[in-house]
Order: C-alpha cells, then sequence, then structure tokens
C-alpha cells in the first residue's frame, strides 16, 4: 500500500521533466547550428543544468563502457589494471577544470560568460562525440584489422566536432571574436597545466607536512617507550 | 565430559587455525612473485608468469674431477681457473681453461664424463720448440676435429689438426686501429667460429668495426657485420654550441662492440653484445644474426624484442638490463642466449618469441655467478661460469620437449599436430600464451573460426583474431543473408498492407 505513493512525480514534478527534454533535445538542435545554437543556449534559456548534467554522464557512461565493449583490435587494453575510479575522474577532471579555468581566464579578458553557462556550453558540445560514440563502439566489434580505419575516421570526426563546438560555445558564450576565442582557449589549457601543477604541489606539500608531524611523534614516542 | 570434549575440539580448531595463519607465507606461492620459481616467461601485458621448467639442472662438471698425467708421469687433477670458452663437437666438450692455458677435453658417454687429454702444446714444423698457450679464450672444433684457438695473451689465433700439428696462424693483422702507430692497439683475439667455408671469424676485444674475417690460408681479409652508429639527433645538435674541449670530453658516436660469436645450422652468424645505453635495452639488439654481408636478419616477431629481461628492479646489487654474452642456436631456429647481469638464459623460438627464462644468480645447483659460454650436446645446455668455474648441465624436460615438438611441427606446416602438443604444454601450464595461438591457428586451419577467435582473443593475438574474425563474419553473413533478405521482404509487406488498410478505412470513412 505504501509503496503506491512512491511515484515518479513525488520526486520529480512534470515541470522540471518537460523542461529538462526540451533542453535535453535543444543539444540536437545546437550541434548543426553551433552559433544560433550557443547564443540561445544562455542568452534565450533554452538550455539547462540538468541536461548538461545528463550529456557528462553520457559521456562518462560511454568512455567506461568503452573499455569493456570495444573490440580488442582498436584499444587493446589490460583489464586487470584498471581503476573504475582513475577513469571516471579521467574524464570529469578535465571537464571541470577546462570550465574553471576557461571561466577564470574569460572573466579577467571581458568574457560575458558566468561558470554555469561555461559548464553548459562544455557539456552541450559534447554532444557529437557521444552520438558518434556509441554506434561506433557497437561498429568496432564488426572490423577487422584493415577495416579499423573506419572505426578511428568516426572517432576523429567527433573529436573534430566537439573542438569546433566548444569553440564556437566559447565565442557566443563570452561574446568574442574567432581570434580571442582561440587565444582564449590556448590561455585556458596552459591554465589548466597550472591548476594541476599547483594541486599536485599543494598535495606533496600536505604530505610532506604530515609526514614531518609523524615522524615527530615517533621520534617523541621512541624516546619515552 | 561432553563440555570438556567441546572445549578439547575448540582448542584444536583453534591451533590449527593459528599454525594455518602462521604457515601462510611459507607454503604459498603468489602468482605474481617472480622469485618463487625457477622458470618463467612473459605474458601479453609484459607481466611474468611463472612456467614449470623447461630445463632441469642435473649435476656440475668441474675440473678436478679429470685427471691427467704431468711431464713426469704424475696424475693431477686441477680446478678450472677463469674458464672463458667452450665448445662442443658430437660428445666432446672442449673447456678452455684459460687462468691454467691449457684446453680440457672431456668426453660424455650418456653416463659420466671422462677426461680425454689436456692440450697444451702446439707442435710446428717451422719453430724448434713447441707453442704454448698464453689465456686461450675460445676454442672451435670443426668435423674434422681440428681445432681453432684463440691464443688471447699471445695475440694469435691457432689453427691445429687434431694431433695439435699447427695448420696455420693467424697473427696481428696489417689493418687500422691495430697498424696504427699513435694507436698501437694489440690484437686481443677473445671468441671465434669457422663458417663452412673455411673463413674464420674472430671477435677481439675493444674492436668495434665488427668481426676480423680470416680466409682460408690466413690471412685477414676484412671487418663484418659492425653494428650501425647509433645517432642520437640531441647530441648532434648540441655539438654545435660546444667548444672543442667539450665535444673531446664527449663520448664519441661509436659503432657497439660484439662479445660473442656463434654460428647456426644454416651457416649464418649470431652475435650478442652487451654496451648499450640502460634506457634502450629493448631497441639495442643484443643479440643479432648476421648474413654474408653483415646485416641483421634475426626475426623479431614476437611482441616484444628478444631483450631478456622486459622489467628488471634495481635489487641485491643486480643492476640494470639484461646482458647477454653467449647465444647458442638449435636446429629449429630457436636460440638460448645467457644474461650476465642476473644470470638467466633465455630461450628463443626462431620468430623471436620467448619460449622461457630460468636461471638466477646464486650457489644451487642451476644458479651462476657469472655465466660465460652457453653451449649444447643434443638438446642437453651446458653452461660454463667464469667465477665458479664449472659447467652446469641442464637436462630438456618433459614441457620443454612438448615446446621444441610443437614448433618442430609448426615449420613442417604440420599445423595439426603442432596443436596437439601444444594442448599438451596447455596441460603442464596454462598461462603459455604460445600455446593458445599455436592451438588457435590450428583451428583457423580447420575452418572452426568462432574458436579460434576465443584462442586469439585469450591471448590478444591481433592479426590472427582478425583473419578468423573475418571468416567468421563471412559464414555468419552467408549463412544469414536469406533471414535479412525474408525480413526485409516482411517488412517492406507489412508496411505496404498497413498503407492499404489505412487507405482503405480513410475511404470508408470519408464515404460515410
Amino acid at each position: 500500500m505504501r509503496l503506491k505513493k512512491l511515484k515518479l512525480s513525488s520526486f520529480i514534478s512534470k515541470e522540471w521533466l518537460n523542461h529538462f527534454g526540451k533542453t535535453l533535445k535543444y543539444s540536437l538542435y545546437v550541434i548543426f547550428h553551433p552559433f544560433d545554437g550557443f547564443w540561445d543556449l544562455t542568452h534565450e534559456k533554452r538550455g539547462s543544468v540538468g541536461a548538461a548534467n545528463f550529456l557528462v554522464f553520457l559521456f562518462l557512461l560511454l568512455n567506461i563502457l568503452k573499455l569493456q565493449f570495444t573490440s580488442f583490435l582498436v584499444s587493446n587494453i589490460n583489464l586487470n589494471r584498471i581503476n573504475m575510479w582513475v577513469e571516471i575522474a579521467s574524464v570529469i577532471a578535465p571537464i571541470l577544470l577546462w570550465c574553471v579555468s576557461n571561466w577564470g581566464f574569460t572573466t579577467l579578458m571581458d568574457g560575458k560568460g558566468r561558470l554555469k553557462e561555461v559548464y553548459m556550453g562544455t557539456a552541450y558540445a559534447l554532444t557529437p562525440m557521444i552520438i558518434i560514440g556509441y554506434p561506433n563502439m557497437i561498429l568496432s566489434n564488426f572490423l577487422t584489422i584493415e577495416e579499423i580505419t573506419f572505426y578511428t575516421f568516426f572517432d576523429t570526426l567527433g573529436m573534430i566536432w566537439f573542438v569546433a563546438l566548444v569553440l564556437a560555445a566559447m565565442m557566443m558564450i563570452h561574446d568574442y571574436s574567432l581570434s580571442k576565442t582561440v587565444f582564449s582557449s590556448i590561455l585556458t589549457l596552459v591554465g589548466m597545466a597550472v591548476i594541476v601543477f599547483i594541486l599536485v604541489v599543494f598535495f606533496s606539500l600536505i604530505s610532506d607536512g604530515i609526514a614531518y608531524f609523524v615522524s615527530l611523534y615517533q621520534e617523541i614516542q621512541f624516546r619515552f617507550y | 565430559m561432553r563440555k570438556i570434549k567441546k572445549l578439547g575440539s575448540l582448542l584444536a580448531a583453534t591451533a590449527i587455525a593459528v599454525s594455518g595463519i602462521f604457515s601462510f607465507p611459507s607454503d604459498t606461492v603468489f602468482a605474481d612473485d617472480a622469485s618463487t620459481t625457477y622458470s618463467y616467461t612473459y605474458d601479453i601485458w609484459g607481466d611474468v608468469q611463472n612456467s614449470p621448467d623447461a630445463y632441469r639442472p642435473t649435476k656440475h662438471i668441474s675440473g678436478d674431477m679429470f685427471e691427467f698425467e704431468d711431464a713426469d708421469g704424475k696424475a693431477t687433477a686441477k680446478n678450472f681457473v677463469e674458464p672463458q670458452g667452450q665448445f662442443i663437437r658430437g660428445n666432446h666438450i672442449f673447456v678452455c681453461d684459460t687462468g691454467n692455458n691449457r684446453i680440457v677435453e672431456i668426453a660424455y658417454d650418456g653416463k659420466e664424463f671422462k677426461g680425454v687429454r689436456e692440450i697444451k702444446e702446439f707442435h710446428d714444423a717451422d719453430a724448434e720448440e713447441p707453442l704454448t698457450l698464453n689465456k686461450p679464450y675460445d676454442i672451435y672444433v670443426t668435423k674434422d676435429m681440428e681445432m681453432i684457438i684463440s691464443d688471447y695473451g699471445n695475440s694469435r689465433v691457432l689453427h691445429v689438426d687434431k694431433d695439435c700439428n699447427v695448420i696455420k696462424i693467424m697473427t696481428t693483422p696489417d689493418v687500422t686501429p691495430f697498424n696504427d702507430p699513435e694507436d698501437a692497439r694489440v690484437f686481443q683475439p677473445q671468441k671465434l667460429i669457422m663458417d663452412t667455408a673455411g673463413r674464420i671469424y674472430v671477435q677481439a676485444e675493444k674492436i668495434n668495426k665488427g668481426l676480423l674475417e680470416f680466409d682460408t690460408s690466413g690471412n685477414f681479409t676484412q671487418y663484418v657485420g659492425a653494428s650501425p652508429v647509433k645517432f642520437n639527433m640531441v647530441d648532434y645538435i648540441w655539438r654545435f654550441f660546444m667548444t672543442e674541449k667539450q665535444i673531446e670530453a664527449q663520448p664519441q658516436f661509436v659503432p657497439t662492440e660484439y662479445n660473442n660469436v656463434a654460428i647456426d645450422s644454416e651457416g649464418f652468424m649470431y652475435v650478442t653484445m652487451s654496451t648499450f645505453e640502460e634506457a634502450e635495452y629493448r631497441t639495442a639488439n643484443p643479440v643479432r644474426r648476421l648474413n654474408s654481408t653483415g646485416s641483421d636478419i634475426l626475426v623479431r616477431n614476437g611482441n616484444d624484442p628478444p631483450c631478456g629481461d622486459l622489467k628488471y628492479d634495481n635489487a641485491g646489487g643486480y643492476n640494470g638490463p639484461s646482458k647477454f654474452y653467449d647465444v647458442v642456436t638449435f636446429d629449429n631456429n630457436s636460440y638460448c642466449c645467457i644474461d650476465q647481469t642476473r644470470g638467466r638464459i633465455f630461450a628463443y623460438d626462431f620468430q623471436g618469441n620467448l619460449l622461457y627464462a630460468f636461471g638466477g644468480i646464486g650457489n644451487r645447483l642451476g644458479y651462476f655467478r657469472k655465466p660465460i659460454a652457453i653451449d649444447r650436446m643434443g638438446d642437453s645446455l651446458f653452461v660454463l661460469d667464469a667465477q665458479y668455474s664449472n659447467i652446469t648441465v641442464f637436462e630438456l624436460t618433459e614441457f620443454g620437449e612438448l615446446i621444441n615438438k610443437a614448433l618442430r611441427e609448426y615449420q613442417n606446416a604440420d599445423y595439426d599436430k603442432s596443436a596437439e602438443y601444444w594442448n599438451d604444454v596447455l596441460r603442464l601450464n596454462g598461462n603459455y600464451d604460445l600455446a593458445y595461438i599455436g592451438v588457435g591457428r590450428a583451428l583457423l586451419r580447420q575452418d572452426k573460426f568462432d574458436e579460434a577467435m576465443e584462442y586469439f582473443k585469450t591471448k590478444r593475438d591481433r592479426r590472427n583474431y582478425s583473419k578468423a574474425f573475418e571468416q567468421y563474419r563471412k559464414d555468419q553473413i552467408e549463412d544469414h543473408i536469406g533471414d535479412f533478405v525474408k525480413a526485409l521482404l516482411v517488412i517492406l509487406v507489412g508496411v505496404w498492407l498497413i498503407k492499404k488498410v489505412r487507405k482503405i478505412q480513410k475511404e470508408v470513412r470519408e464515404c460515410d
């Protein structure tokens, strides 16, 4: 009897679901009309963070499924060596780093976009990689070693499309010219490297600090016991 | 009473559990611990996989086992002192007892080893006194039992007949760097072989121009098989910005020098070398097969090149990559290399796949200190150790024999028979990659494509898998093309029918 109360609608409102569906569907429009699309995505509120999250999730899922289901002729992976958390991080971390670094730089460079919008733009730009990626993964299992070129072709196509879309997104979101977009994107990549470097330094400092106190404690312990 | 019994059984159970915990490390073999077994292979991922022994050490031969009469007629037995070379012809073993300036001939009758003679002096018709040896490094014996000896300390190579009468003597050749007055390098022949045409190839110390070739009359003809100069682009660019003095201080671009030479049943020379940058151990090609023009024709089709250990750690005083110091070849073009860094023997097949590796540094039977030479008598291996001054004899096991048989059948193009042997190998070692691929090949030839695919996929043989898959795909499409056409027809007819029905319905409605 009590189970009946647990309906989907009690968690998610119908309006939200409607909006989510509409904004997700909008990603299909965006990839074919990048300039209009990305402009409206933020300025006309035709995209949503929920849909962006879902796209990132699909992309993450694709990358994980690829490990297992891509033909070993394409990617020869030793599954015993795979660490799922590392795989997840290697997809999520670059996206987040990109967004933070891009937002950081564009704020200094008269960019109009906010962090949320940069994230949405990046996530929506992943759409072609997702759409091409899943069928391509299945296709790889029907190819011989000579035909792997087809797989690589589609894979590269998705990648190039993605890069083009990201550039278009940044252009529209920040209201930049093309040259400024390219310049800010290069700076963003440098910024990502700097962030990673600082994180590594930070963690190694912290661990050195902890090690210092641990050895101090041990030293005292040896003296008194 | 019952309570006591219960208590007793509880105690016993605890005792068993505790003893189980404490005995755990001693009687458990961990699959990822390379040091727990004697033999191993590398799998497709370059990880060590323990393997049954392909060769088992059976005994040591040392110099004091053999008594020889000296000039006074007194029989004495001397240990070898730093022996550097050996050669096996038929069932006779010739050991270069370098430190004692003699060569010991040992015969093996299948049961025991007997000292035949001690070779110390040679008779030359031109010389008044008999010639003696000074640090003989290596010996080659022809089918007629003529001996070619590298007399390291006397800077010469002796060619003598079986009764020790000198046929010819090869002395310092008139060629750079020996005739260069500034260099004045001494000719120090170390390892040598004679090819089927009677030419002698000598590997001399500190010579990086290749092997010295002497013709049948003992004249030096040319250097053969110099390894190409390793050329580093970055270093080359740096050189533009250096002063003369800095360039002089830099290591020169020099070809590597060989440390040993052997000849296989087809008359090709195998050379080994151990002077290469540590980082380049996978690409340095430490073992090479030279053709008559001196180019390297060794087949390297394995997952990894024949370079000894693929992974190593610098522990226990044993640092750096494997350093090959000798090679022995088999009739089926397999070959074994001996590594002085970790005292291991690596066996490769004719395609360059690692068959098995075994040995180590230590002082038990089957372990070495400084293995310097490896030769074979039939299928048995004889490894000479320069520091232990003895020879370790290895006998082929059932496992090793099965591998040899499988390889032989494969080379005879009898793939099904080969697969049978590979199946037997798999029964003894389920981690043996080559066996899976061997079985897969046979299945492929029997048109059992899906099974073959399974075998190839297990060991990630991409090329063969692709071949099997292509056939499998073709079969599947041919088998099911009819079904596809039928399904398509059904769908088309269905769509047509629905449209027709809808049209009729519409007309009926309009009529109303």
